[in-house]
């Protein structure tokens, strides 16, 4: 049979890279490989001649030269001394802090606001349909423009608090500050630090944050040790022994003891001059990108919480409710991780969506990467090409690793199908 | 027992008694409030919660938006209104300023003469994407209506002579007569090679000195206008509509290419998708604005609107990919077998049987990348274009109108809502419709 159809070898004509299906593909990929590998030699051409023409050479020495220009907002040492390559970290630092915050606050918003759009409450229901489409339906740089317009103009500037009879006052017992130019907020400070060390002369990290991490996941492994020592009596015996004071004391009693033992205290902040001094202090910039970017991506994670739980059928609450669950437990034990299936895919591309957003800090004055490495470091040094690239090169990593962490998160929780 | 039934029953009743009504409590506006609003404690609390908070809101914002001032032309005779009002000269909206600017607004500094262009256009938008959105109340022959509308939209927005659209659109003919020539000399790839050549050679060589004679015989034409002064919505719905077409076909080729067999393609699409949507819009615009020029050949120099809408085109373009893409994966796979056992090629497959279901499918996915790339048009104020948030900041700069902000917010977001609601609601309309199908 095979042999009837098969074209003899050796008569091997030109027309059948064309059409021979087996030579077929290797053809169109070859010249797709020509064609791809053209266009970008055309690009580098036009690069390298527009470059000379202009007197530039790419290269990334300019990393190393002194930036001279100041970061407002920032998490680690930086001053106008530092060298561009610092002021690039500072703002990536800065984009990952508002995106982290961000996606904590989105968050917690949208579940909340998610389920509670499926409330048998109607007024409630609609409350939240309202904010959801109100926020989803307006641009996110709209809202971000509009928020930091709302915190300068309706918020009292640190003046206003000084006086016998001040017209604003501190929030919080005295605590935090909120004015126009930002939010002042109490900072840990510690009397018996244990100093820094510093890595490869760069960056100094604190002693004292180690030594808390460390004592804590030390305390969080010893308390899931508790349990997992506690569900084993309770497969052996059927009695489960009481442990939940231990797994709070052996969580708790470490850390509050190192708190002590470092001198732990607040540094409230207090107006001095013309501003606010001590604690620590958040820029309008900040909260109003952080506001803005929680509330609109919240909008649609709640549509994803929504969509989520009515994805699950209501077999399943009902058959739980027959098992004799109580509500609490159905939605605990039986909807909501089947609904987490569901959920999570969408919400990492939300994740995504808020990290990338966060690049329109600059349109609030907010230092992020794009306005550092691709704001005023492009302005001063005129390297359109090398700054734009990296900063497109590190906004592709931080998309890529948080989607490879959340692909391997979602592989675990996927359904293990026979 | 049943002897002795008729004796121990006295009373038998033959008739049946009239329906009750259900208790006025469960039934009527009463009844549903007692059900959705008031059923149970922690209901009623949350029913009074959610009211005293609108309450709260409305008594907040309505006194401030109903406010006397649609005649003020400028910030200070707002105030001036207001405080003659006796509500204090921050107490209520300036609207003067929109009913001053809404034009510029909406048009941006589009010549007011010719305001008529881009509404006609708008209107044949809709004629012109009928055929696929209302595709059973409207006759399929309009598609050919659909396919002349970029043409016609260019010239109505741009003006300019008639020719020059007309000639382009001739390499377009020049091409189809090639590709049927050519196939029957030589088969389809000759064809398609033959009128890929045939429309570039036309546009290259014949298309600008023929546009020119014909319009010194006849001239036909409108006021150009340049696209610097595009502004507005008109740029916003200009830009998201053509980053939108431009990127379908785009789009398909890529979902084509990330689920093809050959490796190379593949890794090809796969790259440039995740590469687009790994990196943030903005970034992508500062391309646009700084690197295109340094990236084309020396001394090409097209204007920033060009060059904003080739990469709104290409970033619209991943995130359609992967909506096609969606689409493909959806239709079962006895949809892909029975073409392969119908004995038809891969492109007849794709043209006849695969694509027209897939895209059906995708329909509210595109809508919905749609309303997201029309949102992101925004952007471009960043890179000092004049869109509405763009056009605000330059409103503000005007000495009359320094300090507005909430009154030029309100306008436009209102504007983005309508835009972007009714399209989700039509996205959600479409949903139903086609889900009614399965199931």
């Amino acid at each position: 049979m095979t042999t009837s159809t098969d074209p003899s070898e050796g008569t091997f004509k030109l027309s059948m890279l064309i059409y021979d299906t087996r030579y077929r593909s290797i053809t169109i990929q070859i010249v797709a490989l020509i064609g791809f590998l053209s266009f970008f030699g055309w690009l580098a051409a036009n690069t390298i001649s527009n470059l000379s023409d202009l007197g530039k050479e790419p290269s990334f020495r300019f990393l190393g030269e002194q930036a001279g220009y100041d970061v407002n907002q920032r998490l680690i040492d930086y001053s106008s001394q530092s060298t561009h390559l610092r002021a690039a970290f500072v703002g990536l630092l800065n984009t990952l802090l508002v995106a982290v915050l961000g996606c904590v606050t989105a968050t917690v918003i949208g579940v909340f606001v998610g389920v509670m759009r499926l409330s048998k409450n109607w007024m409630i229901a609609k409350l939240m349909a309202v904010y959801v489409e109100t926020f989803r339906n307006v641009p996110v740089l709209m809202w971000i423009v509009l928020f930091m317009a709302a915190l300068i103009e309706s918020l009292p500037a640190p003046n206003k608090f000084r006086g016998a009879d001040p017209e604003a006052t501190m929030k919080v017992f005295d605590s935090v500050a909120i004015t126009n130019r930002g939010v002042y907020i109490p900072e840990p400070l510690f009397s018996r630090s244990l100093g820094d060390i510093s890595v490869g002369s760069a960056f100094d990290i604190s002693l004292d944050l180690i030594a808390i991490l460390a004592v804590l996941f030390a305390g969080l492994w010893g308390a899931r040790k508790l349990r997992q020592r506690a569900d084993a009596i309770q497969e052996s015996t059927g009695v489960r022994p009481v442990t939940w004071w231990a797994r709070l004391a052996v969580v708790f009693v470490p850390i509050i003891l190192l708190l002590v033992a470092l001198g732990f205290h607040l540094g409230y902040p207090a107006l001095k001059g013309f501003n606010f001094q001590g604690g620590t202090y958040m820029r309008n910039s900040l909260i109003a990108l952080w506001l803005a970017l929680s509330l609109y991506t919240a909008a649609f994670i709640a549509e994803i919480v929504r969509a989520g739980i009515l994805a699950v059928s209501q077999g399943q609450s009902e058959a739980a409710a027959a098992l004799g669950l109580r509500g609490n437990r159905i939605m605990s034990l039986v909807i909501l991780p089947q609904a987490m299936r569901v959920i999570i895919p969408p919400l990492i591309s939300q994740y995504l969506n808020l990290t990338k957003n966060s690049s329109l800090a600059i349109a609030v004055g907010y230092m992020d990467l794009t306005g550092t490495l691709m704001g005023i470091t492009l302005n001063q040094t005129g390297r359109e090409l090398e700054t734009v690239l990296l900063g497109m090169l590190i906004y592709l990593a931080i998309s890529l690793s948080i989607s490879a962490v959340m692909n391997w998160y979602n592989n675990r929780m996927k359904l293990v199908e026979r | 027992m049943s002897n002795t039934h008729a004796d121990t029953v006295l009373f038998v009743r033959d008739t049946m008694l009239p329906q009750k009504n259900p208790p006025s409590t469960s039934v009527g506006a009463v009844g549903w409030a007692r059900e959705n609003l008031f059923a149970g404690w922690g209901n009623t609390i949350l029913t009074l919660l959610a009211f005293a908070v609108v309450y709260y809101l409305l008594a907040g914002i309505l006194p401030w938006l109903i406010s006397p001032t649609f005649g003020a032309e400028s910030l200070t005779e707002c105030r001036e209104i207001l405080a003659a009002k006796g509500v204090g000269s921050h107490g209520g909206a300036c609207w003067g300023v929109i009913s001053e600017r809404w034009k510029q607004l909406l048009f941006g500094f589009y010549p007011a003469e010719a305001y008529w262009r881009p509404i006609l256009t708008f209107v044949l938008l809709f004629v012109a994407i009928s055929p696929v959105l209302f595709a059973d109340y409207v006759t399929p022959k309009l598609l050919w209506f659909t396919a002349l509308f970029p043409f016609l939209a260019v010239w109505l927005l741009w003006g300019g002579s008639l020719w020059t659209p007309v000639t382009v659109l001739a390499g377009f003919v020049v091409g189809a007569v090639f590709l049927s020539m050519g196939s029957k000399i030589g088969g389809a790839i000759v064809g398609v090679i033959a009128a890929i050549l045939g429309a570039v050679l036309w546009w290259a060589v014949a298309a600008a000195p023929l546009a020119s004679g014909l319009s010194s015989v006849v001239e036909i034409g409108l006021l150009p206008v340049e696209s610097r002064d595009f502004g507005g919505f008109l740029l916003a719905i200009t830009l998201g509509v053509t980053a939108i077409f431009g990127s379908l076909p785009l789009g398909i080729i890529l979902a084509l290419g990330r689920r093809s067999d050959l490796l190379l393609v593949k890794s090809l699409c796969v790259g440039f998708i995740e590469f687009i949507r790994g990196v943030p819009l903005i970034t992508l615009l500062f391309v646009a604005s700084t690197l295109l020029n340094i990236f084309l050949p020396p001394g090409t120099n097209f204007d920033i609107i060009l060059r904003v809408m080739i990469m709104m085109t290409l970033f619209a373009a991943a995130y359609m990919a992967e909506v096609i893409r969606g689409g493909l994966a959806a239709l079962p796979t006895g949809q892909y077998e029975a073409a392969d056992a119908l004995g038809l090629d891969y492109w007849k497959a794709q043209r006849l049987i695969i694509m027209p279901q897939a895209l059906k499918i995708s329909i509210p996915g595109i809508v919905s990348t749609f309303i997201g790339v029309f949102k992101d048009t925004t952007l471009v104020s960043i890179i000092s274009l004049f869109d509405p948030l763009g056009l605000a900041n330059a409103i503000r700069a005007d000495g009359a109108w320094t300090g507005i902000y909430w009154e030029l917010f309100i306008f436009i977001g209102v504007v983005f809502f309508i835009f972007c609601f009714s399209m989700s609601r039509y996205s959600m309309y479409l949903e139903r419709k086609l889900q009614t199908g399965h199931h």
